[in-house]
């Protein structure tokens, strides 16, 4: 009994440790980001101080800017070609569909910072002005294989005489894909989207290389700051991790409350 | 009956296995035809060319005097119920049944009228708010075959649709989809694997075997007159022999003569002969055309099934009188009940 007590309280503070290793630099970060000084590790009082700073840089709202059209049209693009893609291969022969599938594989498994070098390359040697349609192009092709990847296992679960019964009752091809297998692998298609948007909106190496023209998104803003670092980054986390969490929660809380819903109708 | 469909000379290849070669068949209207064969005999391959999903290598589809090989499926006047049903997940019974009819963008008030009409036919009045992914095979069996006929198709298509059913739903809907036929008047093509099933509801049989048309007939045309060894061995159990026409109305098996009703085969033709373990009878020894030693009987219900023992081979009889095993019997066999089909190197 004494052993298995012991052994709980291991396991309590293992957990907790864990907690506070992943989760105590962004508390920390948070609350410097209403210190009263310029100092991230000595507090001198609550301020909002580097909020209202924040938005009244200039360049920190145009990162801001940069990085949202950026994100937003990428996903939109990557979600739609990724996923008309996915519905491609897993409607082609087995030989086709497992070597699009390697191929599209293969930009995952590539280190992010010869994709960088290679669009940047590319841009360069077709003298395209890097800029932010670089950075949109670049962010798209990254993204899409990321989408195409996660459709995909939606489609194989598909009965796959779902497409054919639709034109059986006179459905056209295209409202075949539109009344029943777009809204079948919704939420591989809302999965691939998430992740291509985050995956846009972190990124760094790759819009590192091929931006250009004074276009920074925010990782480019931060990256070039951190000599001369202050609270106003402190601001601009907390507000990122905010809406990450309320994002998260309504993620993870809306099927909840659809099935209680569904649940309670019958 | 008018000729509503007509396939002619129908061959389809997949890289490089001949699937059907060159089938001819005529469908009529109001006709319940089944397409019976063991799995790979290229049935469902002829249905789906019907409905428009596979196109055949060679030869035409007639449909209603029209060849119809290059209209896409959602313009033919046929609906299909699918194997595994198909259902759309994600829409309950009464949308996934007014799919077709909102396609074609009926008004709302119409469509509900045939919505609750359908489902009526099939007896599932109440449902409309269900999702389809909550009912029981046999009720999303009701579904699918609602979804089908709302449409008001001139065909049917039925691609093994009581495969996933247990045995006693599978008889109740046997029954309801004769029944449903009969009420609504249209043709209905039913592929299946199962003689039974194909006995109970046809009017009539087409049997395939290695992508080729072996018999067409009624059931009892089929049962009774067997075109082949391989329609008599696939439709219920038989005793296959071989053996030669000694001349009209007589054949020779087992080093026996037998008289029976087949005329018109050259002397000595070579021929195969059944019989059906139901026509024959356990007689006493001194009373049988052949003797031999029971072997095995097992109760089976209705009947006993007796295996006896000739000196040429075992027979399978079906009679309500059990036999000793070891006893020594006679079979007796009226000339009606032995078949005879000429032989075919298959």
């Amino acid at each position: 009994m004494v052993g298995s007590k012991r052994r709980t309280w291991i396991r309590v503070l293992l957990i907790a440790g864990v907690l506070l290793f992943f989760y105590a630099p962004i508390a920390s970060l948070m609350v410097f980001s209403f210190n009263d000084s310029r100092s991230l590790t000595s507090w001198a009082g609550f301020s909002t101080q580097w909020y209202t700073a924040l938005f009244n840089n200039r360049e920190m709202m145009s990162a801001i800017y940069v990085t949202l059209v950026v994100a937003l049209l990428s996903t939109f693009v990557s979600t739609v070609v990724g996923t008309l893609t996915a519905i491609g291969i897993s409607k082609s022969r087995k030989i086709i569909r497992e070597l699009i599938i390697n191929v599209n594989n293969f930009p995952i498994l590539n280190p992010e910072i010869v994709t960088a070098i290679g669009l940047m390359l590319l841009f360069s040697s077709l003298s395209i002005e890097k800029g932010m349609l670089t950075m949109l192009v670049a962010h798209i092709i990254f993204s899409t294989p990321y989408v195409i990847l996660t459709v995909l296992p939606k489609l194989r679960g598909l009965d796959p005489d779902i497409t054919e019964a639709a034109m059986d009752l006179g459905a056209t091809p295209a409202q075949a894909l539109w009344k029943v297998i777009i809204p079948l692998i919704m939420p591989g298609v809302i999965s691939g989207a998430l992740l291509a948007f985050t995956m846009s909106f972190d990124d760094f190496v790759i819009s590192y290389f091929v931006s250009g023209n004074g276009v920074k998104n925010i990782s480019i803003l931060v990256y070039t700051m951190s000599k001369r670092i202050n609270p106003t980054i402190n601001a601009l986390s907390t507000i990122l991790v905010v809406i990450i969490t309320v994002v998260l929660l309504i993620v993870n809380l809306l099927p909840m409350l659809k099935k209680k819903e569904l649940r309670g109708a019958e | 009956m008018r000729q509503l469909i007509e396939f002619k000379n129908i061959v389809k290849e997949f890289n490089g296995t001949l699937v059907l070669k060159g089938i001819n068949l005529v469908i009529h209207e109001n006709e319940f035809v089944t397409l019976l064969g063991p799995s790979g005999c290229g049935k469902t391959t002829l249905l789906r060319i019907l409905g428009g999903f596979l196109s055949q290598t060679e030869g035409e589809v007639i449909f209603d005097g029209i060849e119809i090989s290059n209209v896409p499926p959602y313009k033919r006047e046929i609906n299909t119920v699918f194997q595994r049903y198909a259902l759309f997940p994600h829409m309950n019974v009464f949308d996934n049944i007014a799919f077709g009819l909102n396609i074609k963008k009926q008004d709302k008030n119409t469509i509900k009228q045939k919505v609750t009409r359908m489902l009526k036919l099939v007896g599932l009045e109440g449902y409309e708010d269900r999702p389809v992914t909550l009912m029981s095979g046999g009720q999303q069996q009701r579904v699918a075959i609602a979804r089908a006929l709302v449409n008001e198709p001139m065909v049917l298509l039925l691609d093994e649709p009581l495969g996933a059913l247990d045995l006693k739903l599978r008889k109740e809907m046997q029954h309801e989809l004769k029944k449903i036929q009969q009420e609504v008047g249209i043709t209905f093509i039913y592929v299946t694997h199962d003689q039974e099933e194909a006995l109970t509801m046809s009017d009539t049989i087409v049997v395939m075997n290695n992508g080729e048309i072996q018999q067409i007939g009624t059931p009892t045309d089929i049962y009774n007159e067997p075109e082949n060894r391989f329609v008599a061995d696939f439709i219920g159990e038989s005793n296959l022999m071989e053996g030669n026409m000694v001349a009209d109305y007589r054949v020779r098996f087992d080093d026996h003569e037998f008289e029976c009703i087949d005329s018109g085969f050259s002397d000595m033709a070579p021929v195969d002969i059944v019989l059906r373990p139901e026509d024959i009878d356990i007689v006493p020894v001194e009373m049988g055309k052949l003797r031999g030693i029971v072997q095995s009987s097992l109760f089976k219900g209705v009947h006993f099934e007796i295996v006896v023992e000739t000196p040429y081979r075992e027979f399978i009889i079906h009679t309500t009188d059990n036999a000793a095993i070891g006893q020594e019997v006679g079979l007796h066999f009226f000339p009606e009940d032995i078949h005879i089909m000429y032989r075919i190197g298959y």
